[in-house]
């Protein structure tokens, strides 16, 4: 390798890349906006789910389920008259469950019989339905272990209630979707710098036929591509850098790893990026390929198989061993556990070396390839 | 006017064979699609199976061991480990062996015998915060039901809530996910094709050339976005049919509201797409635009988390983007037979927003030719 010979094309390569204002945009501007979205307009918690509450027959008992649902911060009960009334607010999605309290509720709960209070849920969002089950039933035992407390005295409480579950959750403790959802957005953002990028900038070379151009240089093989990949993984590790710092001042994601273990993680991540990058734009060869080809194998499988989002150990077995294949997995497990536990080396080890393995690989086919293209 | 529709079928078709005279740009249209479709409908998923779970139980009693054999009988849970101490607790949970560990202390079964409330521990990873609610929720279950059955015979009958989900009785993901996809695959092929008609053929430098033809630059627009239509359309209809055929997945509206509303949802789309593209002086430059509209469409739609869970601010936001709107006609219309209000509610503001950036893009582009 020459070494002036590479600084020049990567100089060549830099120049380039800044003169497109839309690699800033991909590398700074969009992040940005991920990170926004993520950190404040997304959530997986429901707050105040509206709720029609249908009370036959109006009684301090049913009135009395009817304030604990008030008091909750995830419900806003509305109280309405007629059943089929509710049932319609349902159908047009403007109230997400209905609470139907019987004529005999109060008559049941006074005579020591199982009083029953139905629940109906809007199934068309099976997520919030399971949530807002989960919150009504969590008002209901409460309420009903408080009614059993005035009428019946505490013995009666101990018997029905024997078992008491102390639950904790940790490095999480308030189980907030933002300490989740932030940390794994950084991988997104780093395949979006590595992977998109990359590909789109090759192809076009390839597309324009400067490429044919280049190739008439003394450049070599090798300084061709660490050419090409120095002012992209500069680039994305820049990204990355914004990235962390907004998650952590912004968003007040707490970091409880170490930074130089950050780098390298992130270092590995990129490299493999962007040998996907490159491999892709060598056998797309027109930016509408290269586009299409980048979102497919690598930014959205970052995004549905990486367990950035959803957790793989819920899905199909067969589905889990595609997500082997997947470079954003072995990150986003290690991103989440810098973030919120720390240098877990049972848990950083295995995925780093997924991930040098998966370099090394990816590299080394660009390598292959490109001569190929070469000769 | 003959000639008017004989110059825009022209361009059509034109752009049809561009389209499909490359092998890998034929590829790219058919095999992402099917292949999204397979897995993520099966990837998407909110439930919660198997938590990883490691017992510690101290006591080694009966009643101990049934609450147990509760949890690891449980679909929630999957046993993967057996502890000693509690000093074993920390590691595997860090290491994320299991992400659930359940405590049961000595005197468990002194305390029952006794009628004491006992007390059991279970600590859960929460780097994953959705498992760790549900995973939670689903213990909370066991343990009461456990609970009912050490209760004496005779006691107190604890009130009960009788939950029914209606349009998905199951509460299955893949219902909810499924009818979405129809929306979102064909949201991003269309719109990519859409940000690349124009933009491409000005790198290329063939634009020009398009415009020395006796094309007038509304003709020309019309016939650029016919193919992002018809492809956008046959994408959508096979998706629907692939879920309702191989996914199984119920389809109780009507077929002739699913069509009307999947044009209106196109056509606002690709609106955008052309904006784009007329904007776009590279290719470069119409796939990042095009990108910078699809990510926080997809993300403010209610694919995956709810609008109404977002701020105040941002579900203004929402109201500008058609996927969000699509999206509610389309789960009513498979999983509810919607009624006819909550689809007119959600299709004039598609069209308004089809009406505004076709106009924009047809400004844009004129402003480009001139």
């Amino acid at each position: 390798m020459n070494p002036r010979r590479l600084s020049g094309f990567a100089r060549k390569e830099w120049r380039q890349m800044l003169r497109d204002p839309s690699s800033i945009v991909v590398a700074f501007v969009l992040p940005a906006v991920l990170l926004f979205l993520f950190g404040f307009g997304v959530s997986l918690d429901l707050r105040d789910v509206p709720v029609a509450v249908v009370v036959e027959r109006p009684t301090p008992e049913s009135m009395g389920f009817f304030h604990a649902m008030a008091a909750s911060k995830y419900l806003t009960p509305i109280a309405i008259v007629d059943r089929r009334m509710a049932e319609e607010a349902l159908r047009m999605r403007q109230v997400q469950g209905i609470v139907v309290i019987g004529e005999t509720f109060s008559g049941q709960i006074l005579t020591g019989q199982a009083a029953r209070v139905q629940l109906i849920v809007d199934g068309t969002d099976a997520n919030s339905a399971r949530l807002i089950e989960g919150y009504v039933q969590g008002v209901w035992n409460t309420w009903a272990a408080q009614l059993a407390r005035e009428r019946l005295g505490a013995g009666a409480v101990r018997d029905a209630v024997a078992i008491d579950l102390r639950a904790r959750v940790w490095f999480n403790p308030a189980v907030n979707s933002r300490y989740f959802l932030v940390p794994g957005l950084i991988a997104i953002v780093m395949t979006l710098i590595g992977a998109l990028l990359t590909a789109l900038v090759v192809a076009r070379e390839w597309e324009r036929g400067t490429m044919e151009a280049l190739l008439t240089t003394r450049l070599t093989r090798g300084e061709f591509l660490v050419g090409k990949i120095a002012p992209y993984f500069l680039l994305g590790m820049g990204g990355m850098a914004a990235a962390v710092t907004l998650s952590v001042t912004v968003f007040g994601v707490p970091f409880r790893g170490s930074v130089w273990l950050l780098i390298l993680c992130s270092a590995v991540f990129m490299l493999v990026m962007l040998g996907i990058g490159l491999l892709i734009s060598t056998v797309a060869r027109n930016q509408f390929v290269a586009s299409i080809a980048a979102l497919l194998v690598t930014m959205l499988p970052a995004v549905m198989l990486s367990g950035f989002l959803f957790d793989i150990a819920s899905m199909p077995g067969w589905v889990q061993v595609i997500t082997h294949a997947i470079a954003a997995r072995y990150f986003v497990a290690i991103l989440q556990t810098l973030f919120l536990v720390g240098d877990v080396w049972a848990v950083i080890g295995p995925n780093l070396l997924a991930l040098g393995a998966m370099a090394v690989l990816f590299l080394g086919l660009t390598v292959l390839r490109t001569r190929r293209r070469l000769e | 006017m003959k000639d008017v529709w004989r110059r825009i079928l022209a361009v059509v078709t034109r752009e049809f064979i561009a389209i499909w005279a490359d092998r890998r740009t034929r590829a790219i249209l058919i095999v992402p699609p099917v292949m999204q479709l397979l897995v993520f409908s099966y990837a998407a998923t909110f439930e919660v199976s198997d938590v990883a779970l490691a017992v510690l139980n101290q006591d080694g009693g009966t009643e101990s061991r049934a609450l147990v054999a509760a949890f690891t009988a449980s679909p929630a849970f999957a046993p993967v480990a057996r502890l000693q101490s509690e000093r074993e607790i920390a590691p595997v949970i860090d290491s994320a062996m299991a992400k659930a560990v359940l405590h049961v202390g000595p005197t468990f079964g002194a305390d029952l015998a006794a009628g004491r409330q006992a007390a059991v521990q279970l600590i859960v990873d929460g780097r994953h915060s959705n498992t760790a609610l549900v995973a939670l929720g689903y213990a909370g279950e066991i343990v009461g039901a456990f609970s009912a059955a050490q209760a004496k015979p005779g006691s107190l009958q604890p009130p009960r809530l009788v939950v029914r989900a209606w349009f998905n009785p199951n509460l299955s993901s893949r219902w909810f996910i499924v009818p979405a996809l129809v929306a979102i695959l064909t949201l991003v092929i269309t719109t990519v094709i859409a940000a690349l008609s124009v933009a491409r053929e000005r790198e290329l430098g063939t634009f020009e050339q398009l415009l020395m033809t006796p094309l007038r630059p509304l003709e020309l627009l019309i016939g650029k976005t016919m193919p992002a239509l018809i492809i956008g359309y046959i994408e959508g209809l096979g998706i629907a049919g692939t879920a309702v055929w191989v996914f199984g997945i119920p389809f109780r509206g009507s077929v002739a509201v699913l069509a009307v509303a999947l044009a209106v949802f196109l056509l606002s789309i690709i609106g955008i797409g052309l904006m784009v593209s007329a904007l776009a002086r590279t290719q470069q430059q119409a796939i990042t635009g095009a990108f910078a509209f699809l990510m926080p469409a997809v993300i403010l739609s209610g694919f995956a988390t709810p609008v109404a869970n977002m701020p105040k601010a941002i579900q203004a936001l929402t109201l500008i983007n058609p996927l969000r709107y699509m999206l509610v006609i389309l789960r009513g219309l498979f999983l509810q037979d919607a009624p006819w209000e909550l689809v007119a509610a959600n299709l004039w503001p598609m069209a308004i927003i089809g009406l505004v950036t076709g106009s924009a893009a047809t400004w844009l582009f004129r402003r480009r030719v001139a």
